[in-house]
């Protein structure tokens, strides 16, 4: 092998408490596509913060091109040829797609001048984008061409891909992967993060294997088997979550003609839905982000209210009543965002097992509240659940994000509901608490619950759901059992590429 | 009662004398806003500014020195502000109200020995022939410097927002400081510079109050145009020209309700006197519907956590 | 290079300390102003704190402090609800001069009948006073999204001038020799709040300030809405997940810290004060907002803060005829409080470490 483009040295970077990389060593040739492969909390982000100057290391050293390389922001990284394109979007909604351009350029030329640019470089990659349009109206997949676009323009030598497929159809990650083998193959070498195995498989030349801070092996992933892989992220081997088939009961929560305009300008409204969920069944709702799933659960869990006809529980029409008397009903939800939305940061586990659990738990007769009633409500939880913690007094915020997850949902699970909505039971959380929690859903559905899951990992979704929905631009696909889904009909039902293919004729 | 006592050119210089002190003011809360940073302490930096450029033109017999004071004082009562939300990470609105209030009693401590003083005076423009005009004349090429350096600053704001690239960067800080971070600029010192800089507008428009407008030094002589010009950078969606347009229809509300109080209008004087705060009211109800023109990061504490 | 690092949680023994640190540092750069100001500091901050509770005139100054620290209570204890849940008013001057205007005109508009009733009579237009006064920004925040803080301020200004106009015009005494205020509730005794034990400086206002402090301190941590309170300024969207109705909590919070503010001005006007004149008020309402965060939002300690206020504007006082001192040095050492207050409070939050050298 010739001089790797980067040499990554013995890299260390601890917090208090925990070695977030410890002595991380590998190199990526010129036009290599390397994979980066680890759980949650493995230690990647840091890593890759670290190549991009984001996060200074304690010890170790990098190489670029055969040159020390110690970028100490990220501009210097930048003017060194790394480009990096973020998992959560460093994009500014209220500015143009030019604009967003040029804030992430050294020295962008003229803003007629990039426009035409950004039109070139777009259509070449196969990726077109409109230099005009306001980044809030972009869908996620276009949000991230401007990422993307916003990197090529400077052309990097290393391009760092954050877990860039979680917000894309299949169709998409097609186009996508079209045009990060064009860039491998013009030269450019690519550090591409994250968990999906299959995906590595399909596209990366080289892998390196972190878990809990440490590189644990490396391997060529066309050669190495999903499963092989696996077994070295996680350390153990996984034993899939249990399910027994059951014939569904009678029809629980009831779903028509929702429509409902989305409170936030760049939201998604939702219209006209129409589906029911059973007692004792799991109806897995996919799609990429930001196409409805947010207002879904919220036109659900009462914080949006709808039409008095347009949800039902057990038949009797909810759409106008708010959260407490939807709860008291027996139709529970947990949101995607943990903090800050299904619990509050600053507040204790008991105090946030008061907040939902008030009404079911008769936490609160009359209004006053029982303390010691929330306090055995919450260490229940914790016991039942596994939550790591000092106790029930510890602030939400302390807890790692599988921890919470777990509190969360158990805080949901142990109040017995008739229906239970939940949003991304596993997002960010490492894979033994993302077991867990699914074994958690399907207990309660063998129970003879009623369980919608909204999700934008289609594997959980195959893995728990009795039948498949997705949702596109605010509407539901129609509902399918989930048995026998090929990845190319639910990527249709989840629209397809959205009419960009056409792009990458020419390329 | 008599209306024919207006004069309208009058009227309408006076309206421009009148608009400054708002449209200086609400231009720095402006780009501390486009910042991100919401600073509730305009009222407080005025009367600082007020009580610094009046004292000190006292002192110096300048009025211009007693200026670039007042923008100092201003913009050192905006620093402990910057201090406090940028570096201790404390409350924006809770920082904003102990500018206001400490600047209150600041003000009245420094001024207790300026009290029934005349400042020195501005003077105005005066181009031979065009100063002369009839009717615009007078509103046009009638007024002191500080009026015309507003009305300038106005408009540089609006090409630094629109088209320069620290003018884009600004903009970037305020509608999303994490993505503005990740991306490696310096959240905090934008921020900081900002604040200032909407510190030293306010303390001219302060100054321009005590020397200028009135001229004369009373304690709390500001009387809330601190919290109209925060008002009216809701009103104008924080964009330049709206302050300009909304400073100007401010100030001839204002100047209108002077002369009919003086005009004799059927009108007890406090009816009068209330009306500018009412009417700042009925806008903010109007206008109040369109917060997605808010910037996205406006008054959120911006901490980097690594 | 000292570097922050936010706490897991927020350290409640520094909670406690974090106001008491404020008010030394106050104490320390307050005895510099006093030094420039040509003061001996150590005398000025002894005027301050130790003549109004055991110097010579004690006896006389002991009382003043249920007097002045009572309205500040009453008013902070209100702000605290809605400042708790991210609702600012900080109009509570105005409505305060509104809760004075309507429960003195109740008075007056009896004058110069005699009841029992009539003093009840007075606290309850009082209260309504106030609370109508703050259903205005309240009522447009949930009707058009309008923002409180402007609103409530704007407000303290249009009712200004309706104090002058009702100075001069429909409360005017009418035996007053052309002074600009209403006749002496003093003297009339159906409407006087006097004191409930001659000597102690306790009149209803303070015993209502009290129960405030009851009322609020059993809400804040034994009440579901005291909760939800709570939860909305934490995280206003989880908040709305576990069930709070918002416009109800805005027309809760602000309906209530006016009705306080009302009852203070009332108080105020028909005990302490005697009349509503043109310059009745006195700040009250700005200072409140002070008391609040001095006592952390937390009712037991704005009960406290606001009796060290109280002593600061009698201290304050003391100072201004023993010393000379300027009364704007007393407002200035107010400010300054709010500022080490709030500087204070990052300590609760977040660690200071020296950042290690970085490896380059």
């Amino acid at each position: 092998m010739a001089t790797p483009l980067i040499d990554i040295r013995g890299l260390t970077k601890a917090y208090p408490g925990v070695v977030a990389n410890d002595d991380i060593s590998f190199a990526i040739a010129p036009g290599e596509v390397h994979a980066l492969l680890g759980e949650n909390g493995a230690g990647k982000s840091t890593l890759v913060k670290m190549i991009y100057g984001l996060v200074r290391p304690d010890s170790g050293a990098m190489t670029l091109s055969g040159a020390p390389f110690a970028p100490s922001q990220p501009r210097e990284a930048r003017e060194s040829g790394v480009a990096m394109v973020f998992q959560h979007f460093s994009l500014f909604d209220a500015l143009n797609v030019a604009e967003n351009i040029a804030l992430g350029m050294e020295t962008p030329p003229k803003m007629r001048d990039l426009a035409r640019r950004i039109r070139e470089i777009s259509h070449e990659y196969g990726l077109p984008l409109d230099p005009d349009r306001t980044v809030g109206d972009l869908s996620a997949g276009e949000r991230q061409r401007v990422e993307i676009v916003r990197c090529l323009l400077q052309d990097p030598k290393l391009l760092i891909m954050d877990e860039p497929t979680s917000v894309l159809t299949p169709q998409e990650v097609d186009i996508l992967f079209q045009t990060l083998r064009q860039l491998s193959a013009e030269g450019t070498s690519i550090l591409y993060i994250s968990h999906k195995l299959e995906e590595i498989r399909a596209l990366c030349d080289e892998a390196t294997i972190l878990r809990l801070g440490k590189v644990v092996g490396t391997c060529v992933p066309r050669d190495t088997t999903a499963r092989d892989m696996a077994e070295m992220m996680v350390g153990t081997a996984l034993t899939p979550p249990a399910r027994a088939g059951q014939a569904p009961g009678d029809v629980a929560l009831e779903v028509d003609g929702l429509s409902l305009r989305s409170p936030s300008q760049f939201g998604t409204s939702l219209k006209d839905l129409r589906f029911t969920v059973r007692q004792g069944e799991i109806l897995g709702i996919g799609g990429v982000a930001g196409n409805g799933q947010d207002e879904l659960l919220g036109a659900l869990s009462g914080e949006l209210r709808a039409a008095r006809d347009a949800v039902r529980l057990a038949g009797a029409p909810i759409g106008h009543l708010g959260p407490e008397a939807r709860r008291k009903r027996g139709l529970l939800t947990a949101p995607e965002e943990r903090l800050g939305h299904a619990a509050a940061p600053d507040m204790s586990l008991m105090e946030n097992a008061l907040l939902t659990g008030a009404a079911r738990k008769t936490l609160a007769p009359r209004g006053l509240i029982n303390w010691r009633g929330a306090r055995v409500f919450a260490e229940d939880i914790i016991a039942r659940f596994d939550v790591r913690t000092p106790g029930p007094l510890s602030a939400a915020r302390a807890l790692s994000g599988g921890n919470l997850q777990k509190f969360v949902i158990g805080r949901e699970v142990l109040q017995a509901p008739e229906v239970l909505v939940v949003n991304q039971p596993t997002w960010g959380v490492d894979a033994a608490a993302a077991a867990a929690i699914r074994q958690a859903l399907l207990d309660l559905a063998k129970n003879g619950a009623a369980i919608l899951c909204i999700s934008q990992d289609l594997d959980e979704l195959m893995e728990i759901a009795d039948r498949f929905g997705a949702l596109n631009e605010g509407r539901l696909s129609e509902i399918r059992p989930a048995a026998g889904l090929t990845v190319k009909e639910i990527g249709l039902m989840m629209g397809g590429a959205h009419g960009m293919e056409v792009a990458h004729a020419e390329a | 009662m008599d209306l024919t006592a207006i004069s309208p050119a009058l009227l309408v210089a006076s309206l421009m004398v009148a608009a400054t002190p708002l449209l200086l003011a609400a231009i720095g809360e402006l780009v501390v806003e486009r910042a991100g940073v919401l600073n509730l302490g305009v009222e407080g930096m005025m009367i600082t500014g007020a009580i610094c450029g009046f004292a000190i033109s006292v002192e110096t017999g300048s009025p211009y020195i007693g200026l670039i004071a007042a923008a100092l004082g201003g913009a050192a009562l905006s620093l402990l502000f910057a201090l406090l939300t940028q570096f201790a990470l404390a409350n924006q609105v809770a920082s904003g109200l102990a500018l206001t209030l400490f600047g209150l009693g600041f003000s009245a401590l420094i001024g207790q020995g300026y009290v029934g003083l005349k400042p020195p005076s501005m003077g105005r423009l005066s181009i031979p022939g065009l100063s002369d005009l009839p009717f615009f004349g007078r509103v046009l090429f009638g007024h002191d410097p500080v009026l015309y350096f507003g009305l300038a600053l106005t408009l540089a704001t609006w090409i630094f927002l629109r088209f320069t690239r620290a003018g884009l960067v600004l903009r970037a800080v305020g509608e999303n400081h994490d993505a503005a971070h990740a991306l490696g600029y310096k959240v905090v010192r934008i921020r900081i510079l900002a604040i200032l800089f909407g510190g030293a507008c306010a303390g001219l428009g302060g100054a321009y109050i005590s020397l200028v407008r009135v001229p004369q030094w009373t304690e709390g002589m500001t009387a809330g145009i601190g919290w109209i010009a925060l008002a009216l950078v809701v009103f104008a969606s924080w964009k330049p020209g709206g302050l300009l347009l909304g400073a100007y229809l401010f100030g001839g509300l204002t100047v209108l309700q002077l002369n009919l109080q003086a005009a004799g209008v059927a009108i007890p004087v406090e009816y009068l006197a209330m009306s500018p705060y009412l009417i700042t009211i009925v806008v903010l109800v109007f206008l109040s519907s369109r917060r997605s023109l808010t910037p996205g990061s406006l008054g959120r504490i911006f901490h980097a956590s690594n | 290079m000292l570097r922050l690092e936010k706490r897991a949680q927020p350290d409640r023994r520094l909670a406690l300390a974090s106001p008491v640190l404020a008010v030394l540092a106050t104490i320390v750069a307050g005895g510099l102003l006093f030094a420039f100001l040509g003061k001996n500091p150590f005398i000025a901050i002894g005027t301050i704190f130790w003549e109004p509770l055991f110097g010579e005139f004690a006896f006389y100054y002991r009382p003043q402090l249920l007097v002045k620290g009572a309205p500040l209570i009453l008013i902070a204890i209100g702000l605290s609800l809605g400042f708790r849940a991210g609702i600012w008013n900080i109009g509570a001057e105005g409505q305060y001069i509104m809760g004075a205007l309507f429960g003195a005109g109740a008075g007056l508009a009896f004058y110069p009948a005699e009841s029992p009733l009539i003093f009840p009579l007075m606290i309850v237009a009082g209260a309504f006073g106030g609370f109508l006064w703050a259903m205005i920004p309240a009522i447009l925040k949930v009707r058009f999204g309008t923002n409180e803080i402007l609103v409530s301020l704007m407000l303290v200004y249009v009712a200004e001038q309706f104090l002058a106009s009702m100075s001069l015009g429909l409360l005017k005494n009418p035996e007053g020799f052309g002074f600009p205020g209403s006749r002496n509730l003093q003297q009339y005794a159906s409407a006087h709040n006097a004191e409930i034990i001659a000597g102690t400086g306790m009149h209803w206002g303070v015993v209502f300030a009290f129960i405030a402090v009851i009322f609020a301190y059993a809400l804040l941590n034994r009440h579901m809405l005291g909760f939800h309170i709570r939860l909305t300024g934490e995280a206003p969207r989880a908040a709305r997940f576990a069930g709070v109705n918002p416009p109800r909590l805005i027309l809760f919070c602000l309906g209530t810290s006016g009705a306080l503010a009302g009852l203070a001005g009332m108080f105020e006007a028909s005990g302490p004060a005697g009349v509503v004149s043109i310059d009745f008020n006195v700040g009250y309402g700005f200072t409140a907002i002070i008391v609040a965060f001095l006592g952390r939002l937390h009712p037991i300690g704005i009960l406290l803060a606001g009796f060290l206020m109280a002593l600061t504007y009698i201290g304050g006082e003391i100072a201004q005829s023993n010393l000379g001192l300027p009364a704007a040095a007393i407002q200035v050492f107010q400010g300054m409080l709010l500022f080490f207050l709030l500087a204070a409070d990052l300590l609760t939050n977040f660690r200071i470490r020296r950042a290690v050298p970085e490896a380059a």
